[in-house]
């Protein structure tokens, strides 16, 4: 537990006169206590100068201590007095002195500092850490109505901060070397981390539940200050390399950019272009936006199809639209609404055609629903929405329907590649057939085909040649021009340019082993032979 | 004719027929386009008349499949009784070989660009006839079929699937205008019965 001691005087009298806020300078002594920093600002000045104009060391203790006497808890996050109230621009207008009101003509500079906006963190642990702002935050989050049991909380300061912390530090450097001792840039406590000491806890108790770091639910700040905004420019002409130009963010002058040159950039330079100490704004940050979002959430199942008029996603060609509805939207529609998301993504291990039907235990799908502002569904609840599906329409009807994890889409993109398929064919031929001129299909396994790109989907995908095999086959005999086929096929196997040959382009086709022209009249997909997501008790 | 072939693999095509002028030899190419109720369609078929070919242009879609395949129209030379194939040859000039066509991506990049007057390959009979098969459609050029070369006789058998010639995809923006100048099958068989009248009547 560190707080100020006798060492730290001089920088505490050097950042204060040059108008650093108190919560900067513990930053600076490195003081790591977080609940010093939660103390109320107006108790943290008056210590501060206590502190200054004390000498005893039992009354910096007590001044600093750790332990909270009961008046400071009590009044740890209120701003009723009014000395802390900003006056119109957002300027914190005058706090009385610690000591009985006697201007001293001697710490007339350090009286002055006060009121002035941070020259460091440019209110950013100043006004931005009052319960009013706080307030502010969750007004917002409350008014976006999400559904949320834990938080993260993520700031984003203006780039001029680091310039002016980087001078401030070299300020500080210079006066601790004359003592012999060194302040290395990484002691000092980080703006951001001190910040969240402060918020955390006023945010959690305003929202009713607690940060956590790993939570699916963020809410974000972002700072700016235009009227400090040039001051990274001089970073540009003498750390060029740094800054390159990007075609699509507004600035050049990114914090990632703007610490990078910081690193590099010597002493002298330095100095020599930025004042230092830094000077002070008339203005405080402005908080530019206050976001709300949660993490998307993954709803998995499996889908049945079992109309030749369906397509898989949405055939708009010229806007408009060329076919009703399609099996993304039939599913997806009803997950939008209950979770109350913005948008989603909906991907399928491998799809079918617009005429195919999709049978057995149906084709694996997952949907992510981007930014839902509900989230909690029982087991229950899932079966509850898979029936509504089911019972919105005859085209398609869903299975095993669950929420999943963004890691288990994995798997289903595994099962497009790697696993088999099963379908059924109905198949015409032009010359006449009998049951012992297709009956030896049965004994093929392990057929070797060589597929070039389908004419049909050539405008579309690249002109490659692809293997796949036909494991087996079982014929059906209709009559003399028709028959059923059913095969197992390894992925990514184009079955309709199997049956029909494709110009000769899939080789060998059924066409080429019966002699025969063929042509496909019907294709229904039977099974996807992949066990994901799990199979729920229905 | 090419009845019991128009289905199978080129039921997804609609044909169109192009005519050439001069040479004594009039023939007609056939060119069919995608018809079909898929998303996917193939192209036109282009069935050239004069020397005969029929592009197929397959789709039912415009803006979606444009691709075409070119194959020779029934009334070409070569497809007459009698006639025997002795060689196909795809290099068509000391420069040019279609079959060093080589395209890569999706957008078909490398691709040998084709006016309608490209000549895709020559092809000569017993009878010491050589024809040369143009490419009838402005496009890239995809694919020639190199099936024939090893097997002439498939040009024969079944000009319009397994014997087709070539593959080209128009530009998107020329994908509409690729059958304007072209034939229907119905007016491909006025121009035919035409010549056949006015050969027999003079």
């Amino acid at each position: 537990m560190s707080s100020l001691t006798e060492k730290d005087r001089p920088i505490v009298q050097l950042l204060l006169s040059a108008g650093t806020c108190p919560r900067c300078i513990f930053r600076f002594c490195r003081v790591g206590s977080q609940t010093l920093y939660r103390h109320p600002y107006k108790d943290l000045m008056k210590d501060l100068k206590q502190f200054l104009e004390g000498n005893q060391e039992e009354e910096d203790r007590a001044c600093f201590d750790v332990a909270d006497p009961p008046c400071k808890r009590f009044r740890h996050g209120h701003t009723e007095e009014g000395a802390d109230d900003l006056n119109q621009n957002g300027v914190l207008s005058q706090i009385p002195l610690a000591n009985d009101g006697n201007a001293d003509v001697e710490n007339s500079d350090v009286e002055n500092s006060a009121v002035e906006v941070c020259n460091v963190c440019l209110g950013i642990l100043q006004e931005f850490c009052e319960i009013d702002f706080v307030k502010k935050m969750c007004e917002k989050v409350n008014s976006s109505d999400f559904q949320f049991t834990s938080f993260v909380f993520s700031v984003s300061l203006p780039p001029q901060l680091s310039v002016r912390e980087h001078a401030a530090w070299l300020l500080v450097k210079q006066e601790m070397g004359k003592l012999d001792l060194s302040l290395a840039k990484d002691d000092i406590v980080q703006l951001k981390e001190a910040y969240k000491w402060i918020i955390h806890p006023q945010l959690s108790e305003e929202l009713g539940v607690p940060t956590d770091g790993k939570s699916l639910f963020e809410v974000s700040v972002v700072f700016a200050h235009p009227e400090t905004d040039e001051e990274c420019r001089f970073l540009a002409t003498v750390c060029p390399d740094c800054f390159k130009p990007a075609k699509n963010k507004q600035s050049v002058f990114t914090r990632m950019a703007v610490i990078k040159a910081l690193e590099k950039i010597k002493e002298e330079d330095f100095l020599k272009h930025f004042p230092c100490p830094p000077s002070s704004p008339k203005n405080l940050c402005v908080a530019l936006e206050i976001q709300c979002n949660n993490g998307a959430v993954f709803v998995a199942g499996r889908y049945n199809k079992y109309s030749r008029n369906l397509p898989q996603t949405p055939w708009i060609i010229d806007g408009e639209r060329k076919l009703e509805s399609s099996v993304e939207e039939l599913i997806s529609e009803h997950l939008m609404a209950e979770f109350k998301a913005d948008s989603f993504n909906f991907s399928s291990s491998g799809r079918e055609d617009v005429d195919v039907r999709t049978l057995g235990n149906g084709r694996p799908f997952a949907i992510e629903l981007v930014n839902p502002h509900r989230i909690h569904f029982t087991a229950e609840e899932m079966k509850g929405f898979q029936q509504t599906i089911n019972n919105s329409s005859d085209k398609i009807q869903v299975r095993d329907l669950q929420l999943v994890t963004r890691e288990a889409i994995g798997r289903m993109k595994e099962g497009e590649e790697e696993k088999t398929k099963t379908y059924s064919a109905l198949i015409w031929t032009d010359k006449t057939i009998q049951k012992e001129h297709i009956a030896f299909l049965d004994d093929i396994k392990e057929l070797k085909l060589d597929q070039k790109t389908p004419l049909r989907v050539l405008h579309r995908r690249p002109l490659a040649l692809r293997c796949r095999i036909i494991h087996t086959m079982k014929s059906q005999y209709i009559d003399e021009h028709h028959f059923r086929l059913h095969l197992k096929t390894q992925a990514g196997t184009y079955i309709k340019e199997f049956v029909h040959g494709d110009f000769g382009r899939t080789k060998p086709n059924i066409g080429s082993l019966l002699n025969r022209t063929t042509d496909i009249l019907e294709l229904d997909v039977e099974s996807v032979d992949i066990d994901w997501p799990p199979a729920l008790e229905n | 004719m090419a009845a019991a072939e128009a289905l199978g693999a080129a039921r997804y095509f609609t044909r169109w027929y192009k005519t050439s002028r001069g040479g004594r030899a009039r023939t007609s190419a056939c060119c069919s386009t995608p018809t079909g109720t898929g998303r996917d369609c193939a192209g036109a078929a282009l069935s050239t008349q004069g020397h005969g070919f029929a592009p197929l242009r397959h789709g039912n879609c415009q803006s979606c499949c444009r691709i075409c395949v070119i194959t020779l129209a029934e009334a070409h030379p070569l497809l007459q009784p009698g006639k025997t194939i002795t060689s196909i040859n795809y290099q068509i000039s000391p420069n040019c070989s279609r079959l060093q066509n080589k395209v890569s991506g999706k957008s078909k990049r490398g691709a040998q660009f084709l006016t309608e007057l490209a000549p895709l390959c020559r092809i000569a009979s017993s009878d010491g006839e050589e024809y040369t098969i143009y490419s009838c459609i402005r496009g890239r050029l995809i694919e020639v079929n190199e099936n024939i070369l090893s097997n002439p006789a498939l040009l024969q058998e079944k000009p319009s699937t397994e014997g087709y010639i070539a593959v080209v995809l128009p530009k998107f923006e020329e994908s509409k205008s690729v059958t304007q100048g072209l034939l229907t099958p119905e007016e491909y068989k006025e121009v035919l019965l035409k010549r056949q009248n006015s050969s027999s009547g003079s």
